[in-house]
């Protein structure tokens, strides 16, 4: 069962403004979309084994070798806002 | 007061030396200019896929086996979520349920005895970003470079008693590190961070207490230090009837105290899941052995070699083996010349010193094999003497250029012709009268300081062992006619 108070922790938790409105609405949501997985969840899949990836792929690596990375000027190019090339963001209070 | 014990776990996050970052093909040099060693893998960019660094794999393999781990068939990562503007995808990638080492132990010699202290895992992820603060503006500023290094976190069991323990743990590991090549290990630039985790418990207790942990532990004192104030402070607050809350403290170095970070700013939420643009990847026994194989000599096995191998006492080995480059340099030269106490001696009581008053390390000197050895050999045959050989070192330290040179170009050839240090025996003689006539009168060890004499007047030069005894021999002369 959502209740309001796990849809306000969850929007804390990713840094979301909820008006009470939106809340309402997302409560609702997010109780649908468990629903739907509870009825996954009626599924035998005794039979199935338990999988983290869908391609049948295994042991992808990459060698250790530099290659070019973006300049400054691109890194930054689409920062809303930047200086001297870093990224400037609303101050975080450690 | 009730008696308490101290529970202490630790996590080690190391810096790995790979040339490039975990997930994509990015330098790791440490430095550079703010952002200018991103990509849009590592920037989190839409549309971009991560790739695992093959050599993190073998690192955190390496790691692993030397904490007598057992290496996981099936390693997969995970995506650890929370929103920071040090993370720019709102995720870490690490590993959660499947890390690449589980279940190891390190042993540690502290207050002596050795203590097994167990490893519950080690695990591979990508670093965070580097904000600076800047409260005139308003804003952080944000830079990526170090976004996507790879890390190898190390997380110890609470198996640790003391902040003693802790210190000790901390700088065995650290050896231990330093000699599989994985990482500098360098915490002043930040390779090699550590956290505590602490809590306290009535002694007999079997629950753990609530714990606290201790972050911004720039080095092993802090370490030590940071733990054993939350100690007294968690103590001081169970005796006042309070309860501890669990919770994250950050070390303020300044005032040696631990300070609560606001708990808004760390709620554990982080919703672990399968990270999907990564596979799964699958460790054959064949390639753990292989790794296991490869592992280099680690420093209890170079000690007890040592030991045997070159018959040193245990405290100089111990004192070669703690310094991997020290170590190194000692067998190159046993190599060079096959005199190995001679060689521990010299590195043991000149050569270290003179390197901590440099605050280098061996490989940091222009410092040769050949020249070393040399140098010993010289002033074993009397070329040198002690003094004179100590400096000819300092100078090589600095220059790089060999003793034969050294010692032309600052005029150090020892004097050992009998007629010019008659000459000088004759001044020292007749200017301390006194202590001849002492010596005469049955004060042998009188001689010793007109050896002394003799020496200052050649500047070191002369073979002091030759002048005492063309003095002893002068003075029975002296005293017989």
């Amino acid at each position: 069962m959502i209740t309001k108070k796990d849809v306000q922790y969850i929007a804390h938790l990713s840094r979301i403004h909820l008006t009470d409105e939106e809340t309402e609405k997302l409560t609702t949501t997010l109780e649908d979309i468990l629903g739907y997985i509870e009825k996954l969840n009626t599924l035998d899949v005794s039979t199935v084994k338990p999988t983290s990836h869908v391609l049948p792929l295994q042991n992808v690596f990459r060698r250790d070798l530099p290659r070019p990375s973006l300049s400054q000027a691109d890194a930054i190019k689409s920062a809303p806002e930047s200086h001297k090339g870093s990224f400037k963001v609303p101050q975080v209070i450690e | 007061m009730k008696n308490y014990e101290t529970v202490i776990g630790l996590e080690v996050h190391l810096q790995l030396n790979t040339q490039t970052k975990i997930f994509c093909g990015c330098s790791t040099q440490f430095g550079r200019e703010p952002n200018s060693q991103t990509c849009p893998v590592c920037l989190g960019l839409p549309g971009s896929l991560p790739v695992l660094n093959e050599q993190v794999l073998l690192s955190g393999m390496t790691i692993g086996l030397a904490l007598n781990c057992t290496i996981n068939s099936l390693v997969k990562f995970d995506r650890k979520n929370y929103y920071y503007p040090d993370l720019p995808k709102a995720y870490q990638i690490s590993q959660y349920d499947f890390p690449i080492a589980k279940e190891g132990f390190l042993k540690v010699e502290t207050g002596g005895q050795v203590k097994k202290m167990g490893i519950i895992r080690a695990h591979m992820e990508e670093d965070a970003g580097k904000l600076i603060h800047s409260p005139e503006t308003k804003s952080s500023l944000v830079d990526y470079n170090r976004t996507g290094v790879p890390l190898v976190e190390i997380v110890s069991a609470p198996d640790m008693r003391s902040a003693q323990e802790a210190y000790d743990y901390l700088t065995t590991l650290k050896l231990l590190l330093s000699y599989l090549d994985v990482s500098d290990c360098d915490m002043e630039k930040g390779s090699l961070r550590c956290d505590a985790n602490v809590s306290i418990r009535e002694q007999g207790v079997q629950v753990l207490g609530t714990k606290t942990e201790l972050k911004n532990l720039n080095s092993f004192r802090a370490v030590k230090n940071a733990i054993d104030f939350e100690v007294q402070r968690q103590i001081q607050t169970l005796e006042a009837g309070e309860r501890i809350i669990q919770e994250t403290r950050l070390w303020n170095e300044e005032k040696q105290i631990t300070v609560s970070m606001r708990s808004k700013e760390e709620a554990h939420d982080y919703r672990y899941f399968p990270e999907p643009d990564l596979v799964p990847f699958m460790i054959e026994t064949s390639m753990a052995e292989k790794a296991r194989q490869a592992l280099p000599e680690l420093p209890t096995e170079k000690l007890t070699r040592f030991i045997n191998d070159y018959k040193l006492s245990l405290y100089d080995a111990g004192v070669l083996v703690q310094d991997k480059n020290l170590a190194f340099f000692f067998e190159a030269c046993v190599k060079a010349w096959n005199n190995p106490k001679k060689i521990t001696n010299w590195i043991i009581s000149i050569l270290k010193q003179e390197l901590n008053a440099r605050r280098l390390t061996i490989a940091q000197t222009k410092l040769s094999i050949t020249h070393f050895t040399e140098l010993i050999q010289k002033v074993e045959n009397g070329t040198l003497n002690n003094l004179t050989g100590k400096e000819v070192l300092t100078h090589m330290l600095d220059t790089g250029k060999d003793s034969a040179t050294l010692i032309q170009e600052k005029g150090l050839t020892q004097v050992s012709d009998d007629a010019s240090l008659n000459t000088i025996i004759d001044q020292v003689l007749a200017e301390n009268a006194d202590i001849v006539h002492a010596i005469k009168s049955g004060k042998e060890n009188a001689i010793g300081f007109l050896v002394g004499q003799c020496m200052k007047k050649t500047q070191g030069k002369a073979n002091p062992k030759k002048i005492g005894e063309l003095i002893k021999g002068r003075i029975h002369n002296v005293s017989s006619s």
